[in-house]
């Protein structure tokens, strides 16, 4: 059987697919948040080296995980716009760019309130906190370039090459910056086994998982405000039991 | 080859008419050219009046300082980039000329380069004096800053063709082009730093010099294509 893939890929029917899903990624992930929450806070046990401090992790790690992966997304969404012309593309990428830009700046503000205690410094310019705020500094772009373009395919498309160029660049700038300077502790998650207790590694991956679902579910509801908006002249988005209210 | 009464011209003859044209252009209005030049002039003698004149501190944040008001310089005269032909109707002509917009596009780079960033360049030494640097680590600096500064109009390119004709186009151009160009200011700086302390500046200048390459291949096709998005 031949799937259509792009029936999904016009906002008429997405709308609806997507406020379908919403409900079920939002209660997912506030159970998964709660739960990953408990385990951090009660079941894992006090870092030997690091005390409580180190239970900032749960959040720290898995909101610098989602800043990365989600302009990779975001510049896939935007590269797929580009390409096959689908309206839906570029709204997804405008509506990935706000949660990006809010998960880089909660990985910025947990990495100096950590580095408080364990450093004694609130910053430090090494690699990758550098680099994380850079990232910070492409998001702001995207978000500005697209806010001043009032025509919005103009603006998506206009966005969409920018983030493109942007992920390109981002590995340039990471090692440009790790050669530049590097003192961040290493990587403490490696493919091969970790070093990590059993519980701080089911806590971090239970919200690792949490951040994802929000993500999709915020994603989600925003493209369908941003669907809403854009075609608010059109005879569908009129007949709409909530539109007709 | 006479196609029509239209001689059709090669790839390299068309990229010298776009230079000289710019030039031509640019030297008719020399005061831009001039401005770009005392503003980086005014910001790199700013730096000494602000964190003092202890010449130790100034030799070591010379790179520094020239790197950054080079790069800010030459975000000046990237709204000009295209914005004079795209009032005047010249862009829209170029983008239906049977020529490869590229070839255009890195004519415009190339002419950009030689009337804003070369005179930086060829500014340098005066100024690396200034903060008494010594001769060896002058001579990394300027053949940092002759590798890094076309870099920096290539990219700059990008962001002067996505926010052509939008309102407020100068800050958020700096806005889009200054992340993307950390890269180059590291690798710059950082030459000079080794040569300071005794160390190769080879990789450092071999990677501006795989910059500018990556650059040159793929920065005219990034314009070209955000020239047409923004034109449409």
């Amino acid at each position: 059987m031949a799937i259509n893939w792009f029936k999904y890929s016009s906002p008429t029917t997405f709308y609806g697919l997507a406020g379908k899903m919403i409900p079920w990624f939002a209660v997912s992930a506030a159970i998964l948040f709660a739960i990953g929450l408990y385990i951090g806070f009660v079941v894992a046990p006090v870092d030997a080296q690091q005390g409580e401090f180190y239970r900032i992790i749960f959040i720290h790690v898995p909101a610098s995980m989602m800043s990365m992966f989600l302009y990779m997304v975001m510049a896939a969404y935007a590269a797929l716009g580009l390409v096959f012309n689908t309206r839906l593309s570029g709204m997804m990428a405008s509506a990935l760019a706000p949660t990006g830009a809010l998960f880089t700046l909660i990985s910025l503000w947990t990495g100096a309130l950590w580095g408080k205690p364990m450093w004694g410094t609130w910053w430090m310019w090494d690699a990758r906190m550098t680099s994380e705020l850079i990232l910070l500094f492409l998001y702001l772009g995207f978000i500005a370039l697209h806010a001043s373009i009032d025509d919005s395919r103009r603006a998506d498309r206009a966005a969409a090459l920018l983030a493109i160029v942007g992920s390109v660049n981002v590995p340039i700038i990471y090692f440009s910056v790790k050669w530049w300077n590097t003192l961040h502790q290493g990587a403490t998650i490696k493919f091969t086994g970790t070093s990590m207790q059993i519980a701080m590694q089911q806590a971090m991956f239970t919200m690792l998982l949490a951040c994802w679902l929000y993500s999709i579910a915020v994603v989600l509801a925003r493209v369908r405000s941003i669907i809403l908006s854009r075609e608010r002249n059109t005879v569908w988005i009129n007949e709409l039991p909530e539109v007709k209210q | 080859m006479k196609v029509m009464g239209y001689k059709k011209s090669s790839l390299l003859q068309l990229l010298v008419l776009v230079i000289r044209r710019d030039l031509v252009l640019a030297m008719r209005r020399r005061a831009d050219v001039l401005t770009t030049l005392v503003f980086f002039v005014i910001v790199v003698s700013l730096f000494p009046l602000g964190v003092g004149p202890e010449l130790g501190m100034l030799r070591k944040m010379a790179p520094g300082v020239l790197w950054v008001a080079a790069l800010l310089a030459s975000m000046l005269s990237l709204g000009r980039l295209f914005s004079a032909d795209y009032q005047d109707g010249t862009l829209e002509q170029m983008m239906l000329a049977p020529q490869s917009l590229s070839m255009l596009v890195l004519g415009k780079m190339i002419a950009h380069w030689m009337v804003s960033g070369l005179p930086l360049v060829l500014m340098a030494p005066v100024l690396g004096l200034q903060f008494d640097m010594s001769a060896q680590p002058l001579g990394v600096l300027i053949i940092g800053l002759l590798l890094g500064t076309p870099i920096l109009s290539m990219i700059g390119a990008i962001g002067a063709a996505l926010t052509l004709g939008l309102r407020g186009g100068g800050v958020l151009l700096s806005l889009l082009v200054l992340p993307l160009c950390i890269p180059v200011l590291i690798f710059g700086t950082g030459a000079v730093e080794a040569i300071s302390s005794g160390l190769s500046v080879a990789s450092h200048l071999s990677l501006l010099g795989a910059l500018l390459v990556l650059s040159l291949v793929f920065t005219p096709l990034v314009t070209a294509q955000a020239l047409r998005i923004s034109m449409e």
